[in-house]
């Protein structure tokens, strides 16, 4: 099949990549451009293992195909943080013990992030729903929400100080 | 001291970054090839036709491998020697392997897998438990039965007798990690895999059978798993043993990971299970006799079902004291998924049947079900006797409140007060002593039992009496929504019921510079085993934890080892490490100590120092001078469980070093006219002994309680007439999302060290608490009785459907 060239800005860098039409974007993230951040989980679009952000909103890089996000503006788990410098959403998680196994973690963190973005100050029931398309077999979850609402609190916080 | 210390995960770090490795994420060499199986679409019969050539035509096909390729088929069983990697023609399940593609993609291997043209000659296919019995078709020769006192005099004797049968449905794993393997074939024909599996011992001797290599020239390494819960016991042998005999072949890398539809589908589940009981009662409650059958649907081959259905008879007791007990297990086999191991391995099956026979029993009697499980419960646990009692609990741990800070807020009910056993509850309905004798249907002494104490501080700070109360006025008053509570006690016991896997090695290394390297035979799927393992080597030298590196599991560095299952990865491994960091700390020590003008048994190990009588030198000086020395700074570490003793056939001994406990209290709320409902509060109190990492702990507790909630809920498998699973992703497969939590949960830990002397004098957490979820089905069964007079046989899972069908019944 004739490849297409397609280009995104990936963490805050342009890439270009060739893939095939069919080609889903989660496999290019991870076999092209070497994030293996994103997991593959379920490739129906149910569990989130695969989540990233495209153009400001959470999406299922299992379910949208490579080409759909020419021009796009991604960021996948590593553009958050990194292991030298995590977002606070990442020290939270971390210090909450809001992961188990981990396999869901990248997907449940870029998730909560843009839930933070649409709603920076929830309640738990708003976390629970927000992040109800992300799952996680280990945890029950409790210690998730927990991580979440810490997380918000903290930059919360951090934004009245600096007002 | 690291230990007993609420401490993150140890890859946190990785894991929040996404840069935590699983198999699927290791950099492979440019030709690495990929793999895919062609599958069966019926459930049995023989294949008569199978045209491969439009697969080996297919773009990126390298090769495809069939039953005819191979001089022997090459096994993957764990057990019994039945499970070839492809079919030899014969068709047993629908989902079996048939042929293996080698494709230069992941998804032109699944492509071509399909192009496949297969004949069958169907036959009927043996799928339900009336199937199999009518059919003869079993494992062993014949049903295992456990037997206590004479059960028919006891029933012939009670003053009431009361027949029932709960089906007990499966329940799939759904580890977030689908199956995955890779192969590194190396020089001399030796191989490397890379496994997501609990158990690398058995991947590399099934790789090393399947290439008739010995175990020496195969290398297995596990980093981590994202999620097992058991499924990766031996589910993962066919994967890499394709990925060796096609690394072999081909003689480049290969890499196989099953997508979540093929996984559903190829691989094994939780056993269902229906268990049909007759009990024999007294007014007040008091069980005279039980006779049990439970029928377990095991699948197509044996895997890990015999010890399942051992460890399910094992537990028909749970916290009971039978006077009178007869457990009769039948293993059928049908032409489904071969049923495997999941967290709690048959315990859980087992447990759900005596639960409802005592849910049964109170509502016969009409008493409060939580007053007739304490009538019937073990006698307490007397003062533990001197020669446990010398173990080695540092710290003074006895009875003191952990360092917990950070477990603040979360509403737990931490429960203070004297350690040990023997304490009375004094509740207005305490029973008396139970009756005679604290043997269970296996002849094992119940020593430890806490469930008294446990279920009193619990049945108090969650209010039992005044909720059940409230709900009863609840239910009093509306006609549509009921309410139900319960709680429901969880007694587990731990050790591999195959004695021989009670055993575990470890290998610690001190560098020069004072770091240290640990491995030991367990693996990581999330439990925080590693964290657990490293507090303790921390703890042992006295060092903070940044000095000490866990690594990968690795079948070259600790050979030997049992699968990380029974939740005795800690209690093993833990151990292991233990034994191996006192012999470098016992040689260190002999060196240092005429440097400190002290004997080396009065040197301590504390804050990264050496010290003696006021004297003192640096952990880092302290090696350094051993390593002068020409003393060796590595040692093996080996630990077995003691006081085992076990006869599988005849049901009797002691096959559990002891026992973990919890006690769980769930209120639910039904909606009578569609069966759909809430849990809307679960309090746990659940017994981990001297927790090693309470934060670790908790999480186990939590997570443990949502997959035990959700396998008697909503996750419900459904094979149609002709074998077929239709419940095979997540969009069919209900498990439980961030949103259906309980309104309220919490949870707190019993914090009393083991009475027997484990690592730290601490217990295995991993599996005990998925079985606080059957507080839930017992709830929703109260909730269901509140509808109607008759009792409503509540089946798991309790799904919306089967909960209004439960209404109709007790209304009928």
């Amino acid at each position: 099949m004739t490849k297409q060239i397609v280009e995104m800005m990936v963490n805050g860098e342009t890439r270009e990549v060739m893939v095939e039409p069919r080609e889903l974007l989660i496999y290019v993230l991870r076999e092209q451009l070497r994030l293996t951040g994103p997991h593959v989980g379920c490739e129906t679009s149910h569990c989130g293992a695969c989540t990233v952000e495209i153009n400001g909103k959470s999406v299922k890089s299992c379910t949208m195909f490579a080409v759909q996000a020419q021009g796009a503006e991604i960021t996948t788990i590593e553009g958050l943080g990194s292991p030298d410098g995590l977002h606070v959403l990442q020290e939270s998680f971390k210090e909450h013990h809001g992961l188990q196994c981990g396999y869901c973690t990248p997907g449940m963190i870029t998730r909560a992030h843009r839930l933070l973005q649409e709603n920076p100050n929830p309640t738990e029931e708003e976390v629970r729903f927000g992040m109800a398309g992300n799952i996680c077999r280990c945890t029950g979850y409790q210690n998730i929400v927990k991580s979440i609402l810490a997380a918000a609190a903290e930059i919360n916080s951090a934004s009245e100080a600096a007002q | 001291m690291s230990a007993h210390k609420p401490l993150p995960h140890d890859a946190a770090r990785l894991h929040v970054t996404g840069a935590a490795r699983y198999v699927d994420d290791i950099p492979t060499p440019a030709d690495c090839l990929h793999l895919a199986f062609g599958i069966s679409s019926v459930a049995a019969g023989t294949v008569t036709a199978m045209d491969l050539d439009a697969v080996r035509s297919a773009p990126g096909v390298v090769a495809v491998m069939e039953a005819a390729d191979f001089d022997v088929i090459p096994d993957c069983s764990p057990s019994n020697h039945d499970e070839p990697l492809v079919s030899d023609g014969t068709v047993h399940y629908l989902g079996q392997p048939l042929f293996l593609v080698v494709a230069d993609s992941h998804l032109a291997a699944r492509r071509a897998a399909r192009a496949a043209q297969v004949s069958y000659a169907e036959t009927a296919a043996i799928l339900t438990i009336e199937d199999a019995l009518a059919a003869g078709s079993i494992f062993e020769d014949g049903p295992r039965v456990y037997t206590k006192g004479d059960v028919t005099a006891a029933l012939a004797g009670a003053d009431h007798v009361a027949d029932g049968r709960i089906e007990i449905g499966g329940q799939e794993h759904f580890y977030l990690e689908g199956q995955a393997a890779l192969a590194l074939p190396q020089e001399d024909g030796d191989m490397i895999v890379q496994s997501s599996s609990q158990h690398p011992t058995e991947i590399q001797h099934k790789v090393a059978d399947a290439l008739g290599l010995p175990m020496h020239g195969v290398r297995v390494e596990v980093r981590r798993m994202g999620g097992g819960f058991g499924g990766k016991e031996s589910q993962g042998n066919h994967l890499a043993i394709a990925c060796a005999v096609a690394a072999r072949a081909t003689g480049r890398p290969c890499k196989m990971r099953y997508d979540r539809d093929d996984d559903f589908l190829i691989t094994g589940k939780r056993h269902d299970f229906r268990i049909d009981y007759r009990v024999g009662f007294g007014a007040d409650g008091r069980i005279a006799g039980v006779d049990f059958t439970q029928y377990v649907r095991c699948g197509w081959s044996m895997d890990l079902s015999l010890p399942v259905a051992d460890r399910a008879m094992l537990h028909a007791d749970n916290a009971y004291l039978l006077p009178a007990a007869r457990i009769t297990s039948h293993r059928l086999r049908t032409n489904t998924q071969s049923a495997t191991a999941f967290r709690g391995f048959g315990g859980p099956q087992g447990m759900v049947g005596i639960e409802r026979v005592l849910d049964h029993v109170a509502h016969i009697l009409g008493r409060d079900p939580l007053e007739v499980r304490r009538v019937n419960y073990y006698p307490p646990a007397q003062a533990a006797s001197s020669d446990t009692a010398t173990g080695d609990t540092p710290g003074a741990k006895t009875g003191a409140p952990l360092d917990t800070a950070d477990l603040a807020g979360r509403g737990s009910v931490r429960v203070e007060g004297s350690s040990g056993g023997g304490r009375r509850f004094g509740a207005a309905y305490s029973p008396a002593p139970a009756a005679t004798g604290n043997t269970t249907p296996y002849g094992m002494e119940v020593e430890d039992f806490i469930l008294h104490e446990m279920t009193e501080a619990l049945s108090e700070s969650c209010d039992y009496a005044g909720r059940r109360a409230e709900a009863a006025a609840w239910n009093a008053t509306q006609p549509v929504l009921k309410k139900g509570i319960a709680l429901t006690p969880v007694k587990f016991g731990i050790s591999f019921t195959l004695t021989h896997l009670n055993q575990a090695g470890a290998l610690v290394h001190v560098y020069q510079d004072g770091s240290i390297h640990m491995n030991h035979g367990g693996t990581e799927m999330g439990q925080g085993l590693f964290q657990k393992v490293a507090q303790v080597a921390a703890s042992r030298f006295g060092v903070g934890l940044e000095r000490v590196k866990i690594t990968a599991t690795d079948t070259g560095k600790v050979p030997n080892t049992s699968a990380t299952a029974a939740s005795s990865g800690t209690d093993l491994n833990g151990m292991a490490v233990k034994v191996a960091c006192d012999e470098i700390r016992a040689r260190i020590a002999r060196v240092a100590a005429p440097h400190l003008q002290a004997e080396p048994e009065a040197v301590i190990f504390d804050g990264g120092m050496l010290r003696a009588d006021g004297a003192e030198m640096t952990f880092e000086e302290a090696v350094s001078m051993t390593y002068m020395a020409r003393v060796s700074l590595s040692a093996t570490g080996f630990y077995r469980t003691p006081k085992l003793e076990w006869d599988r056939i005849a049901g009797r001994g002691r096959p559990f070093f002891y026992f973990a406990y919890g006690a769980a209290c769930t209120e639910v709320v039904i909606d009578t006219l569609t069966g759909e409902n809430r849990i809307l509060r679960t309090d746990i109190l659940h017994d981990a002994g001297a927790s090693l990492n309470p934060a670790l702990d908790i999480g186990q507790i939590e997570g443990g309680f949502v997959q035990g909630a959700g396998w008697l809920t909503t996750e419900e498998l459904v094979w149609d007439a002709k074998g077929a699973l239709r419940t095979h992703a997540p969009s069919t497969y209900k498990i439980p999302a961030c949103s259906d939590r309980p309104d309220i949960f919490n949870v707190a830990l019993w914090d009393r060290p083991n009475r027997e002397d484990t690592i730290y004098r601490s217990k295995a957490v991993g599996e005990p608490p998925l079985m606080l979820g059957i507080s839930v089905l017992m709830a929703l069964s109260d909730a269901c009785a509140a509808s109607g007079p008759a009792y409503p046989d509540l089946h798991a899972p309790a799904t919306a459907e089967e909960v209004l069908r439960a209404v109709g019944r007790a209304r009928a």
